[in-house]
Formats: C-alpha cells, structure tokens, sequence
C-alpha cells in the first residue's frame, strides 16, 4: 500500500518534466520573435536586442532551459513582461473566484450526475434513461459561451432573477456570492454534467448485471441499498476517473466562462495574457493548470485503493 | 465534406468482423436514424456554406454605420463605403457597425466547416503515424506515449490558446493549433488497434512470410483501422469546429475582420444586452453544426464500430 502511494507519486514526475519541456519549447521554437512582438512596430533592431538579452533569449537553449527549471523547482515561475509583477503573485490574487467557481461546478455536477445517472440505470431504456442519453449528445455539442448567452438572456434580462455579469467574493456576503455564480456554475456544470451522468449509467448498468445483485435483491434488501452499497459502489472507479479526467474541460471551460460573465479570475488573466503576448505569464499559467489537472488525476488513481480493495499495483 | 458518406460506402465490408452476411454495410450505416439525421442536416449546412453568395447575402465585410443595430426582419437602404447604395432585407439584423448578420453567418459557416475539416484530416493522419510508431515499433512505445500522455496533460484549450498566442492568426496557424492537442488521442486509439491486430495469426504468417513492414501495414493493419478511425474522426471535425469558435470568441482566432461565426458573438458581445441578436444566431448555427456531427458520429459508432466504447476511443 504505501509502497504503492510512493510508486505512483513517482510516475507523475515524469509526466510533469515532459509538460514542462513542451512548455518551455513551445514559447521558443515558435516562428516569431517574443523580443520583436514585444517591441511592437516601432521598436529599432537595437531595442530587440537589449530586449532578447533582459529575457536571456540570446543564449543557447539548453542553457535557458537549465536557468529556467532551475527557477521552476524553486517555485519562481518569472515575472511578467507587462505588470512587472511576480507571475505566481498574479496568479495567487486571481484564484479566488477560480476556485469558488469550479468548486460549486463540481459540487452542483456530482450532486445532480451521479444519482441521474444510478436512476437511468436502474430504468433502463425509460423515459428519464432516454431524456439524459439525449442530454448529453446535446451537452456535449452546445458550447459553453452559447449556453451562457442563452442563460443571462432569460434569466438575467428576461426574468431579472440574477446579476448579469460580475463577481462579489464571498468574504463580502455569501448571498451575494452565490447569486452571482449560479448562472456561471450552471453554465459550466453542462457538459460537465452530461459526461459524468453518461459514465455513472453505463457502469451502474455493467454493475446491476452481476450475479452478486441477484444475490441482493433475492436476500431482501432493501433497492435503495442494493443501488447505492452494491450496484454504485462497484461502479465507482470508473465515475471517479471521469469526474478526474473531465477536470480537464472544466479548465477550458473556466476560461470561456469567466469571459462571458466577466468574472475576474484565472480565466480573464488567461485570455488578457494570451491578447497582450504577456509570454512569461502565459507559460505560467498553463503550467499551472496542467499541473493542477496532473494532480487532480494522482489524486483520483490513489483513490482506487481506498475505493477497490482489489486493486493493487 | 460530402467525401464523407461516399467514403462510408466504399469503406471495405470486412472492416466490421461479423461471422453471419448480413445486409451491406453501407445499406446499414444509411438506415441508421442518427446517420440520417445528423447527415441530412450537416449536408443541409454544407450547401448553405457553399452557396453562401445566392442566398440573399451581400458582401460579409460591407460595413454601414448608419445602419447599424438593426433588428431582424428589418428592410433598409444600404450605403456601402465605397459609395454604392441599394435596398436590402436584413432577416437577422446588422451588428453596431452595420454588417448584415446573416450574410456573416452564412460565410463564416465556410470557416467552421472547413477547419473541422482539415482538423479531422490532419489529426488522423499525424496520430496514426505516431500510433502506428508506437504500436508497431515496440522500441519506441514507452516514450512516446509518455510523450502523449503530456501533452494530453495540458487541457486541450488552453494549448490551442497558447499556441495562437505565439503565431500569426492564418487559416493554417488556427487549424494547426487545434490539431496537435487532438493527436494523442487519435495515436492512443491507432496504438490499440495495431497492437491487437499485430497479434492475429495472419499477421504472424505474413511476418514470417518475409512482407516487408509497410506493406503489412497497408493490407493487413490499415482496413481494420478504417472504422473506428472514420468514428474518431467526426468526434474530432466536431470538437475543432468548437474550438475554432472558442479561439475567435477570445480574440485569438482568426482576424476580427474575417467573419467567423466566434467572431460575430465576439463584436456582439458588448451590445448583448440591447441586441442579443448578433451573439445568439451564430451561437445557434454553431450549436446546430456541432450537434448532427456529433449524432452523426454516434450513428457511425453504433453501425461501424460497435466496439468502440470498450476499445476506449
């Protein structure tokens, strides 16, 4: 077992080294010039240059690279080019409404998928089975930016039930807080929604056609039992994996969000990065997100043990 | 695009192994109610985009300020820039600088069609050398799935993002951005595939047959990979044409000029709540579009490649 843990910790290395190279690589080998952008058009050859030798763009790769991880492994991620401020300092100030936002996704999500999709199960090919199956083909296709537009048309302007657009945190009222990230959070919670209720039907459907919930039910067990301690619990890997893996759309999907309900988070500092070629602050962040995303999904292949006793590596 | 159910056709019957003859495979797959469905109306959108410029369209680009925000269904003189005046039925209204949203809509469906597309195209073709690599040549399967497995890492948006961030806004940049963070997956699924087939008994015959590597590769591994890699193929021209329409919404897509239908939400967006208008039409087309290519696809699945689910496609 703790053989185990350590063994899997020890994968992801790897796996984080590689994202780190590819990261690093990219914002280097790409065609254009970060010193020439950065200078903009009427920048003399002069300025790139000073430009290219302040970032240390002038020297070899490997030896950028070697600077580089070396300041990564210290946690230093750079600073940005245009705030001249430490990037995991902006980083830090942003994750606030981040982090509210993709807790109450995930919250709202697994509250409403799991038991949708047990239900779908259990009745099968009935009516609600078929409403979630068509769900989520149309989950998956309508993009979370259409939905959100749809959203704050009816609800906010139509029916004048929520804010529109904005953020307050929660230290200055949850009322305040929630209202302005239901729309968001629903809007978010869609696909995400339509995948785990997918999952949790097809492996509660595997689940409720082994023997051993014949055996149940013949002993007299209550359905509600049978569904949740027999059915549900061994067909939890797979939901568990899924809930990890879509962790990676609820990433692109925060971006799309925070934009179109103006919400200032990782998000919003994202898309300003990417529009202002703040190239240190761009790295950053999707390293930070990829990491995040590498240890979401440790998080969850170290959960299997706990949640399949069977499982050992 | 109509390549699609002609290639269906022509696909070889033996791709699907099924002991008993049933009726032709193309017979079947066009009997399919998600295939009709999904089919008829992506061909329905297709036509649109072809013949954008007989469908009571006028030029994309033609801006009139003085008739700017004008609600659907509205009939009003159109003063071009460069000085020609005519009467013209705008059936879904002009955004704040006076462009018909409809003649937008109906141009910008060329953009999308295409880059899903290409997307589709490119992706299959990159990862089924990488997965044919990996899977055939066993020296090289540990790195470069792990190689894979990173850049499956970074959530696929955000690396699209990252990479537009970097290059010049082009049809190509835009459809090569997309395309890498799709490759793993494609590669994973090819992988899966050789390796299951490199074990069948007539492979090992032609093996010690002495044929050489390409040509067991071509006759023996590339039929059975049709299938499935035409399903995987039609999930992918979906996801990219949601993308492409992410990175115009951002402002990371191509120019704003161009009419894409990200970019119509994108100029729309901050007149939203006067006029939805402008982002709620493209946003249904673009919801429609992806949504019978991905029913298409389900159609594909159930009648090409029944397995795919258990293959983890």
């Amino acid at each position: 077992m703790f053989f185990f843990i350590i063994r899997r910790v020890l994968s992801t290395i790897p796996v984080l080294v590689i994202v780190a190279i590819i990261v690093f690589l990219m914002l280097r080998l790409t065609p254009g010039d970060p010193a020439a952008s950065l200078v903009g058009n009427n920048g003399t050859s002069a300025d790139i240059a000073n430009i290219r030798a302040s970032l240390g763009l002038d020297q070899p790769l490997p030896v950028q690279f070697y600077k580089w991880s070396l300041q990564l492994l210290k946690g230093d991620l750079g600073e940005s080019y245009y705030m001249k401020r430490p990037v995991t300092q902006l980083i830090g100030q942003r994750i606030g409404p981040t982090l509210s936002l993709s807790f109450l996704t995930m919250f709202v999500t697994i509250l409403l998928a799991v038991p949708l999709g047990v239900f779908a199960a259990w009745r099968h090919g009935g009516w609600l089975d078929r409403a979630l199956m068509g769900f989520s083909v149309v989950g998956f296709s309508i993009p979370s930016f259409v939905i959100g537009y749809l959203l704050i048309w009816v609800v906010a302007l139509h029916w004048q039930l929520l804010p529109v657009q904005g953020y307050v945190p929660i230290a200055q009222g949850f009322g305040g807080w929630l209202s302005h990230l239901t729309l968001p959070a629903l809007t978010l919670s869609i696909i995400y929604l339509a995948l785990i209720a997918r999952v949790t039907r097809a492996s509660v459907s595997e689940a409720l056609s082994e023997d051993y919930i014949r055996t149940a039910r013949s002993k007299g067990i209550s359905e509600l039992r049978v569904l949740t301690r027999h059915a549900l619990a061994n067909a939890a890997v797979p939901i568990v994996t899924v809930i990890g893996i879509g962790v990676g759309l609820l990433i692109g999907g925060v971006v799309v969000t925070e934009t179109v309900y103006a919400i200032p988070g990782l998000g919003q500092l994202t898309v300003d990065a990417v529009l202002g070629r703040d190239f240190p602050l761009i790295q950053g962040i999707t390293l930070f997100f990829s990491f995040v995303y590498v240890l979401i999904n440790l998080l969850v292949d170290l959960s299997y043990v706990v949640l399949d006793p069977r499982i050992r590596y | 695009m109509p390549t699609l159910r002609e290639s269906i056709m022509t696909a070889p019957t033996d791709a699907v192994a099924s002991p008993v003859r049933r009726k032709p495979l193309w017979h079947r797959v066009l009997c399919n109610w998600s295939v009709r469905l999904g089919g008829g109306v992506l061909t329905l959108l297709i036509i649109m985009a072809i013949s954008a410029q007989w469908l009571g369209t006028i030029d994309p680009v033609a801006m009139d300020p003085s008739s700017g925000n004008l609600l659907p269904g509205t009939t009003a003189e159109f003063n071009n820039l460069s000085g020609d005046s005519f009467e013209h039925y705008f059936v879904m209204g002009t955004d704040s600088l006076g462009r018909d949203t409809w003649s937008r809509i109906a141009f910008g469906a060329r953009v999308s069609l295409a880059v899903g597309v290409a997307v589709a195209c490119l992706a299959l073709a990159a990862g089924m050398l990488v997965g044919i690599l990996a899977g055939y040549f066993r020296r090289l399967d540990n790195i470069i799935m792990r190689i894979m497995d990173s850049v499956m890492a970074i959530p696929s948006i955000l690396f699209a993002i990252t990479l537009m961030a970097l290059w010049r806004p082009t049809l190509l940049t835009v459809v090569v951005a997309i395309t890498i963070p799709e490759i793993p997956r494609v590669a994973r699924l090819v992988r899966s595939i050789v390796l299951s087939i490199r074990e069948e008994a007539y492979v090992e015959a032609a093996i010690s047959l002495g044929t050489p590597t390409v040509m067991i590769l071509v006759r023996h591994i590339l039929p059975n990979a049709i299938a499935p890699l035409l399903v995987q193929g039609t999930y992918v021209c979906a996801s990219a044409i949601l993308v492409e329409a992410i990175l115009s919404f951002l402002g990371v897509g191509l120019p704003p000029d161009i009419a894409t239908w990200g970019n119509i939400m994108a100029d729309g967006r901050t007149q939203f709540n006067q006029f939805p208008q402008t982002v709620l039409f493209p946003g249904i087309f673009l919801a429609l579009t992806v949504l019978s290519v991905n029913i298409l696809g389900d159609g594909l699945r159930d009648t090409l490649d029944p397995k795919f689910n258990k293959r983890g496609g």
